[in-house]
């Protein structure tokens, strides 16, 4: 397992190198750089030579070549670099954002999870009754309705019913857990709705698959009494498929939840990189993609080595 | 289990005594399912009646669909729900009717007083839990051991059923075992809390022969020595001859004839029955020129013709065999047949004894000949990544699946190529169609080397080169019509100028293969089995090829369908003169349609001989233990047999034994089989074998 590790961990790098050289060749073909968009901002006249001035300080007067160079030097010693921008430490820029992403994320995993799993089994258990049509029609709700139109209605009805409002400030969970908690938990809700369709479709066609296997009626046919059949029998093969769900949807929604920040006004991953994009702050982006990177890779990994934990066959395949 | 067995034998003996005289362990009376599918309501099981006396073993026996599985699942409360249910009838297990009782009563007697073994090892145990795991979960249920007990009686069971390292074992899990393994893990699940019966669908028609044996001889022995009563579902008539004390058989929902072994092997009661036997090919009689078979297909339970359901395909139909409903009659003690005619049969008057089997002609014996395929020395190996290999070497095996084959094929000849699974006749057959690169040796067809054309080059010669494929249901692509499937190759090598002289054919190839023109607008999934499997003859013939390799082409076919092809394969070979590579497993298929017989055990060639002399005189103790462990449809013959089962499983074909690889199983092996890989042996005209004793 270690060494099984150890070898994935090595497979990241070649990855993250290609993800490293497609970004700063992408950022470097759209036209336009941070010096134009901070100076000139929306048509102010700046001399050709100030501009060259700050282009001269900030390093992008150097060949493509040398800042590629200054680049991979810079990921390979785990230096991001200082944001264009704010001129402050990407590292540190991310980091800020990264706990609020990171936490709501965390809130709509547990919830998306807590409620797919009782939902896709009870469908599965009583396919064709109103209660499986119930949830299908929940569920296809949540594919269908997008998580800041859902975020929307979800402040509306707050607003409607107790005439009360989240706090717009971002107070760290380790300060004040109460007014934390109040702020994150809607939009945790809102973006865990369709997170918890995913995973609770997931778990019904998985587990009705599974609830065919010849190895279900041999369980029956050994006396195993109905509801150990579905836990230990049945749910434990039909969740390794969901694994592989909860991670990609885990994943993405650090930093994809663009609008949605914009609806609770969190200043998450997704607004700075929109942010960023505009102003075309290349070291920051950079930052921001290579981080997303790793994300994806980690979480692939820890679903990999979930799926060994579950599964014998990868154990000791 | 001691536990039990104490309470049981001391609180009741005087009980168990007189009810074992008064009621069977098991009746069945008038058992109805019904199963709702999108099409219709079908009658699966249609007012069935048997009993299970204990400590007997009763076989039930039938063509698929025929609703003998789902009767079994019936008894056992384990019928699919909400599609399946019971609608009329009783079973009676020890006086008590089991379709009375709870769900909870019922899941009591599951497992403890009856339990079941079913077809496919391979998915039938839980792939993520331990074999340990699988084995005490009834013990813990039912007998409420506790997990040092459990794991005593575990290590006992799989020492019952021939797994010695138990205690290993018990770590593993289902993946890390054979199929054989598998199925003896199963039985030790059966045995565990010690039931009073056991019933058995289908438990050897995924394994290989030599492993049916050892399987079948195992569970025949337990319920001797343990007095469990046995229900064996199967359709291989080999096995119920073996086994059973008394047999059911079904047709169509109903049970229309039973009787002892020898009622219904000797003195059959029922043109199905008497059908069915001589439809069997056989190893212990003489060959016939061609196999006798039961034309058409069984009736569509949805809607089953009025009287007697066989009646279609009689050839002994009368009028009022179709205008009466015809029930079981006893006609001889035990012994009952549903056929209104069945005294004309006692008397001898209705059926022809079997035609004296003609010792028929010879293989045909084509020497002097130019062969249409010569393969030398063939080798294929194949490199499986090995687990746990390191981060940037990753350490490859070589499975060498063919290793060093030779043989030739006459035109007009046909040579078999059995094995069990695993011995890589499959990969010959592959390699020499060339869809697998072979790594060495040479293949030559109608005189030219082919062994290292790109596909480019081998197209003008595929036309001669064509094959039929085992499974009839995955190899046909359910998206075309079969006039497609068929015409596509005309199309492909442009042997037609338009659609019209396309299609016409189309209808002259269905009709060769025995099917009508208008099939050709049908999909596949609206056909049956035996039907589909045609269509891919007819496929293969669209090309006029000169050479066919048919791999395992009836083994996925019912008895009676099985007979229809391989009697079209024949008559196809003598008007087309076509030679056959024919892939079987199954020995007594194989001499059936070979003129020639090679034998392969783990990727080399045991022996090759023509037919009459391997099956007659083998030489290869291999080819004896093959044909030692057949099963044959006879009760007399199987008596006198003695249980001869090799030992052992099939070495994995990744670590081969040193010297000859059948060393570890071989009752005559010597320390030169260890050391020495044998040379391919020259002992008679056309007769070679590779073997140090032979």
């Amino acid at each position: 397992m270690l060494r099984y590790t150890l070898h994935r961990l090595l497979q990241m790098i070649p990855t993250l190198i290609g993800v490293a050289v497609l970004v700063f060749f992408m950022l470097r073909v759209i036209p336009g750089d941070v010096v134009e968009v901070k100076l000139r901002g929306d048509g102010g006249t700046v001399s050709q030579e100030v501009i060259e001035q700050e282009r001269k300080r900030l390093g992008l007067d150097k060949p493509l070549i040398y800042q590629f160079a200054d680049y991979m030097y810079g990921l390979a010693t785990l230096d991001l670099g200082i944001s264009m921008w704010t001129e402050r430490p990407v590292t540190e820029e991310i980091s800020l954002r990264l706990e609020i992403s990171l936490q709501v994320a965390i809130m709509a995993t547990i919830f998306a999870v807590m409620l797919a799993i009782p939902l896709g089994t009870t469908a599965a258990l009583m396919r064709g009754t109103w209660v499986d049509y119930v949830v299908r029609i929940v569920t296809i709700g949540g594919l269908s309705i997008p998580s800041f139109w859902f975020g929307m209605l979800i402040m509306m009805g707050l607003l409607y019913f107790w005439n009360w409002l989240p706090p717009i400030t971002f107070t760290p969970i380790y300060v004040d857990p109460v007014a934390n908690l109040t702020q994150l938990i809607w939009p945790a809700m809102a973006v865990g709705y369709r997170y918890c369709a995913v995973v609770a479709r997931m778990i019904r066609s998985s587990l009705l698959e599974v609830l065919n296997e010849d190895y279900i009626r041999t369980a029956r046919a050994k006396g195993v009494f109905e509801k150990v059949v579905i836990s230990r029998h049945a749910l434990r093969n039909a969740l390794l498929p969901a694994i592989t769900v909860i991670g990609m949807e885990f994943a993405f929604l650090i930093g994809g939840l663009v609008v949605t920040e914009q609806v609770f006004n969190l200043n998450g991953i997704g607004k700075l990189f929109v942010q960023s994009v505009a102003r075309s702050d290349f070291t920051l982006i950079q930052g921001m993609v290579m981080m997303l990177a790793v994300f994806y890779v980690f979480v692939n990994l820890v679903v990999d080595l979930l799926y060994a934990v579950f599964d014998p066959r990868i154990r000791y395949g | 289990m001691l536990d039990r067995q104490l309470t049981a034998s001391a609180t009741a003996p005087a009980d168990a005594a007189t009810a074992s005289t008064l009621t069977p362990l098991l009746a069945v009376e008038d058992l109805h399912v019904q199963f709702d599918t999108s099409r219709g309501v079908v009658h699966a099981v249609d007012g069935i009646s048997y009993t299970v006396d204990r400590g007997e073993v009763v076989a039930i026996v039938g063509e698929s669909g025929c609703g003998k599985s789902v009767s079994s699942l019936a008894i056992m409360g384990l019928l699919s729900k909400p599609a399946g249910r019971v609608t009329k009838g009783r079973v009676l297990f020890e006086g008590r009717d089991l379709l009375k009782l709870s769900a909870e009563e019922m899941r009591e007697i599951r497992g403890r007083d009856i339990s079941m073994i079913f077809q496919e090892p391979m998915t039938s145990l839980n792939p993520v839990l331990s074999i340990g795991e699988q084995i005490m979960e009834p013990l813990f249920i039912h007998l409420k051991m506790t997990e040092g007990q459990a794991n005593a009686r575990a290590l006992e069971l799989l020492q019952l059923v021939g797994i010695t390292d138990g205690e290993r074992r018990l770590e593993q899990y289902p993946h890390q075992l054979s199929g054989g393994m598998r199925q003896r893990v199963m039985i030790a699940i059966g045995l565990a809390c010690n039931p009073k019966l056991i019933i058995a669908d289908e438990p050897t028609t995924a394994l290989d022969v030599t492993i049916q044996a050892q399987i079948l001889e195992l569970m025949k022995d337990l319920s001797r020595r343990l007095n469990i009563a046995l229900i064996i579902i199967t359709h291989n008539l080999g096995v119920v001859a073996r086994y059973a004390d008394r047999v059911n058989v079904m047709y169509a929902a109903h049970i229309i004839e039973h009787g002892t072994a020898d009622d219904i092997f000797l003195r059959p009661l029922h043109p199905y029955t008497i059908g069915l036997m001589r439809s069997v090919p056989r190893l212990d009689l003489p060959r016939g020129i061609k196999l006798e078979t039961i034309e058409g297909l069984p009736p569509d339970l949805r809607a089953p013709p009025p009287g007697c359901r066989f009646a279609p395909r009689c050839p002994y139909r009368l009028d009022a065999c179709v205008a009466t409903d015809v029930t079981l009659r006893d006609l001889a003690p035990g012994h009952a047949s549903a056929c209104i005619r069945a005294d004309e049969i006692v008397a001898g008057a209705l059926v022809q004894a079997a035609p004296p089997a003609k010792s028929a002609e010879t293989a045909v014996t084509i020497e002097s000949a130019e062969p249409i395929v010569k393969v030398e020395a063939l080798r294929k190996y194949f490199s499986v990544p090995l687990s746990g290999s390191g981060v940037f070497s990753s350490k490859v095996a070589t499975v060498k699946a063919v290793d060093g084959v030779s043989f030739t094929i006459a035109p007009g000849e046909t040579l078999g190529l059995v094995g069990e699974s695993g011995c890589g006749k499959t990969t010959v057959g592959r390699t020499v169609l060339k869809l697998e690169e072979p790594t060495d040796g040479a293949i030559r067809f109608a005189g030219v080397d082919i062994t290292h054309r790109t596909s480019k080059q081998m197209r003008e010669l595929r036309r001669g080169i064509q094959v039929i494929f085992q499974d009839p249901y995955s190899s046909l692509n359910p998206r075309m019509t079969v006039g497609q499937i068929i015409g596509e190759p005309l199309h492909v090598y442009k042997l037609v100028n338009s659609k019209k002289e396309q299609e016409e054919r189309v209808a002259g190839l269905l009709r060769q293969v025995g099917l009508f023109d208008y099939m050709a607008e049908r999909y596949p999934h609206q056909l049956s089995g035996g039907q589909r499997q045609r269509v891919g003859i007819a496929r293969a013939l669209a090309l006029e090829p000169r050479f066919i390799v048919c791999d395992e082409p009836v083994s996925a076919l019912d008895v009676s369908i099985q007979g229809q092809i391989m009697n079209l394969l024949e008559d196809l070979q003598s008007r087309l003169n076509l030679s056959y590579l024919f892939i079987a497993h199954d020995l007594a298929v194989v001499r059936h349609i070979s003129d020639r017989v090679a034998v392969m055990y783990l990727g080399r060639i045991a022996e090759i001989a023509d037919r009459d002399a391997l099956y007659a005189d083998p030489k290869h103790p291999y080819t004896k233990a093959l044909l030692d462990a057949a099963p044959i449809p006879d009760p007399r013959v199987e008596r006198a047999r003695a249980p001869r089962a090799l030992k052992g499983e099939i070495p994995s074909p990744l670590n081969p034994p040193s010297g000859c690889v059948f060393h570890t199983r071989c009752p005559i092996a010597e320390d030169v089989c260890r050391r020495e890989v044998p040379q391919v042996r020259q002992i008679g005209p056309r007769h070679i074998v590779a073997c140090h004793k032979a």
